[in-house]
């Protein structure tokens, strides 16, 4: 394993931050110090005016891998995740078939295995996400999945749901919800209001997500069994959610970056890449994420990167498949959301260590085919390190993407901040901005 | 705002200004005449390829867009797409590459997704993209020809022309819109024009076939509806649309009907004056009685023969118009 050492960047830890240089050998952090003396044969990456944290943790990665593989796979996902600093990916389950047994688990562990980052597995909560019988959770916990979701479709039975999460109580593991009622829902395309009226599209309305994350806290009262709340989406789904996790109940949550960024005004040009489920919502529910983003009381940011493609986004926007790409641009805009002020801490916060401490990547949690993620910069971590130029001004690109989609809604958009190096257990794979 | 659909698309009535949509109220009146000659056909596209993409089934849209081009002597493509590569999973652009690439100059498209048309109009941007009704969004022609046939008989009234009168018969006029606005396109252009134009326009159904957000359109919602038929001067009513699933919004058809059908019985609240229009097509008996559709003060048929010169002046405006302006 190669030498890097990472020169002068702010090495953002747990609690304090300082500018210093940071040595890796054989895949663990070495060394940090003021300055160091590396060996002559030392990569040397230049962090001036960078910020270098634990590598990002995605917790929400659809690598479609197998069944779509036209739109993704683990690899080509993977080396999106890289440039976008992320150093580990969990793959969602909803791919075809499902993964929702020993199998295709192992299957897509195997192929991760090959990339350079570290690919953890949410298996699914039911066979075949259909939300009628349960997947043999305690079998995949055994292989190391923590993570349990039917993702892409919540579990509607709220019998099916209780039973889920008693289940999966002494395993350790925890489930993640999608959290929206169908029913409600109602094959809606986009958030429900005067804009979905005026435009002659169906409705999602902000309730059929309220209403499940209302019904999922009281299952998690009733069962003592945790739950993550994937993707919220509505200033009162995050309101119900902080205020439970305030009461003790072991709930944790995830934003996504399409959800503080953008409104619903964007699907008035009736192009379904601003399609995703759920869906854009108003500018009150924008800013009021975005706001709790800035306020640090938010576990993780995860991406939901979905992709999709080119042909399924050429479709009108109520037949067109629901998703956006996000692993390449994710930090960009946490960080532009986070503002001129923007605490590296909570930066570091969100897209490292509290996904890591979700996913049970850390090192306490004592994982054995993982390396160790969201760890504090300290002599002995894992080599999982990501450098932010915070000063970077760059433009997205669809077409120059590592994603083998294009469907970014933020084709063309300025953006500031990004990615400069990515060392994913131990190895450089992204420097200065690009694949090595 | 669109100040002329002169070299443009038509998409929706919402973004036009009034003087654009007076214009092809006025540009319609020319074709009327047209329409009443022997030889119905003036050479105004000639050498002019109008395609005709409907994704849904339609008959008296397409006939009438068709009938309209063919008057203006352009050639007109006809693809019935409904029966051919959509339903093998071609994707919507490229349905539309395929028809570019034979040479069009514009399309007229209807399609079950709101939002269609304006898609297209992205994807063929050299190409002039004429809504034919999209989804529950739009149907620009439509509401054209609703202020298009008021506007020609209350000009009649009053023993003047709807050239001379403009958009002056609007002001004030009171237009009321029953039935399932929810998923109604028509409801939506008929909205955008009439208040455009001046109207006061109320709007009356069962809750659930109101749209989300119309307290914020430019309509007042009236609970009553026998009240608000005798304030009426025109009462525009609107198809059940079943197969959009509203069946599932009302109780019954039989309930709809005793909530917000115009009935003989109803229709008697009604001014004598009064206006009753229908898109068609109708559900005789659901949302309309047989014999108010019969009586006098309904005008069905002229809304569905003025079709053809309001999709003509469209045409002749958004094809041959260039954005400059010229005269017939």
């Amino acid at each position: 394993m190669s030498t890097i050492v990472i020169r002068q960047g702010l090495v953002v830890g747990e609690h304090t931050s300082g500018v210093a240089d940071v040595l890796i050998v054989d895949g663990r952090v070495a060394d940090v110090a003021a300055v160091i003396d590396a060996p002559s044969d030392a990569h040397e990456v230049d962090a001036r005016d960078c910020w270098v944290g634990p590598g990002f943790v995605d917790l929400h990665t659809h690598l479609r891998e197998p069944g779509r593989e036209s739109a993704e796979t683990i690899e080509s996902g993977a080396r999106a995740g890289a440039l976008g600093g992320y150093c580990a990916l969990v793959a969602m389950p909803n791919t075809e078939p499902a993964l929702d047994s020993v199998a295709l688990v192992s299957f897509v562990l195997e192929r991760g295995a090959r990339t350079p980052l570290d690919i953890a597995v949410a298996g699914a909560i039911t066979i075949g996400r259909r939300g009628e019988s349960l997947a043999p959770l305690a079998e995949m916990a055994a292989l190391g999945v923590r993570l349990f979701t039917d993702d892409g479709i919540g579990v509607q039975d709220p019998s099916m749901m209780r039973r889920a999460l008693t289940y999966a109580k002494p395993l350790g593991v925890r489930l993640a919800q999608h959290c929206e009622d169908e029913r409600l829902a109602a094959g809606g395309t986009m958030n429900e209001g005067s804009l979905s009226g005026s435009l002659g599209l169906i409705g999602r309305p902000a309730l059929a997500e309220e209403l499940m994350v209302q019904r999922d806290i009281e299952l998690v009262r009733l069962t003592g069994s945790p739950l993550h709340f994937l993707h919220l989406s509505t200033r009162r789904s995050l309101e119900m959610v902080l205020r439970a996790r305030d009461e003790g109940l072991p709930v944790s949550f995830e934003v996504a970056p399409h959800h503080f960024t953008l409104d619903e005004s964007a699907c008035s040009s009736y192009d379904p890449v601003f399609k995703v489920h759920p869906p854009l919502r108003s500018p009150g529910d924008v800013e009021a994420l975005r706001q709790s983003l800035c306020d640090g009381v938010i576990d993780a940011v995860a991406t939901d990167h979905a992709p999709h493609a080119p042909e399924l986004k050429d479709l009108a926007f109520d037949e067109a498949p629901a998703g956006m790409l996000g692993l390449e641009h994710a930090a960009s805009l946490t960080f532009e959301a986070l503002g001129a002020s923007a605490d590296p801490g909570v930066f570091f916060a969100v897209l490292s260590r509290g996904p890591a401490r979700i996913a049970q990547l850390r090192r306490e949690d004592g994982r054995v085919r993982h390396s160790a993620h969201g760890g504090a910069m300290a002599v002995g971590d894992d080599a999982n390190v990501t450098v932010f130029d915070p000063g970077c001004h760059w433009s997205v690109d669809r077409t120059t993407l590592a994603s083998r989609s294009m469907n970014t809604p933020y084709d063309g958009r300025p953006m500031v901040g990004r990615v400069r190096a990515t060392i994913a257990k131990g190895r450089l794979v992204v420097d200065e901005g690009l694949l090595t | 705002m669109i100040e002329s659909i002169r070299g443009r698309s038509l998409l929706s009535l919402d973004e036009l200004s009034k003087g654009a949509i007076v214009e092809v109220l006025d540009t319609a009146e020319s074709f009327v005449e047209v329409n009443r000659r022997s030889i119905k056909k003036v050479p105004a596209l000639k050498g002019r390829v109008v395609a005709s993409l409907f994704f849904e089934e339609s008959t008296r849209t397409r006939l009438s867009f068709e009938t309209a081009a063919k008057r203006l002597s352009a050639d007109v493509l006809s693809l019935a797409v409904a029966s051919s590569s959509v339903k093998k999973g071609e994707s919507l652009r490229d349905t539309i590459a395929t028809i570019d690439a034979l040479g069009i100059d514009a399309v007229v498209m209807r399609h079950r997704s709101s939002g269609a048309a304006l898609q297209v109009s992205r994807y063929v941007p050299h190409v002039r993209v004429i809504n034919g009704g999209d989804g529950q969004h739009q149907h620009p022609t439509q509401g054209l020809l609703d202020a298009f046939t008021i506007r020609q008989i209350l000009s009649e009234r009053q023993a003047t022309t709807g050239l001379e009168s403009g958009a002056e018969l609007f002001e004030g006029l009171r237009i009321l819109i029953v039935g399932d606005i929810r998923h109604s396109r028509v409801a939506r252009s008929d909205v955008a024009a009439y208040t455009t134009l001046g109207a006061e326009v109320r709007v009356c159904a069962p809750g659930t076939l109101l749209p989300d957000g119309v307290a914020t359109w430019p309509v007042t919602v009236a609970h009553d509806f026998d009240e608000a038929l005798a304030w009426a001067d025109v009462v525009g009513l609107l198809r059940l649309q079943s197969e959009r699933g509203s069946g599932a919004f009302v109780a019954s058809l039989d309930e709809f009907t005793f909530t917000h059908g115009l009935t003989v019985e109803r229709a008697r609240l009604l001014k004598p004056e009064a206006l009753i229009m229908h898109p068609g097509p109708m559900n005789r008996g659901v949302e309309i009685d047989s014999r108010v559709v019969d009586s006098s003060q309904a005008i069905v048929e002229r809304q569905v023969s003025n079709g053809v010169p309001i999709r003509m002046a469209v045409l002749y405006l958004s094809v041959a118009g260039s954005r400059e302006g010229q005269g017939l």
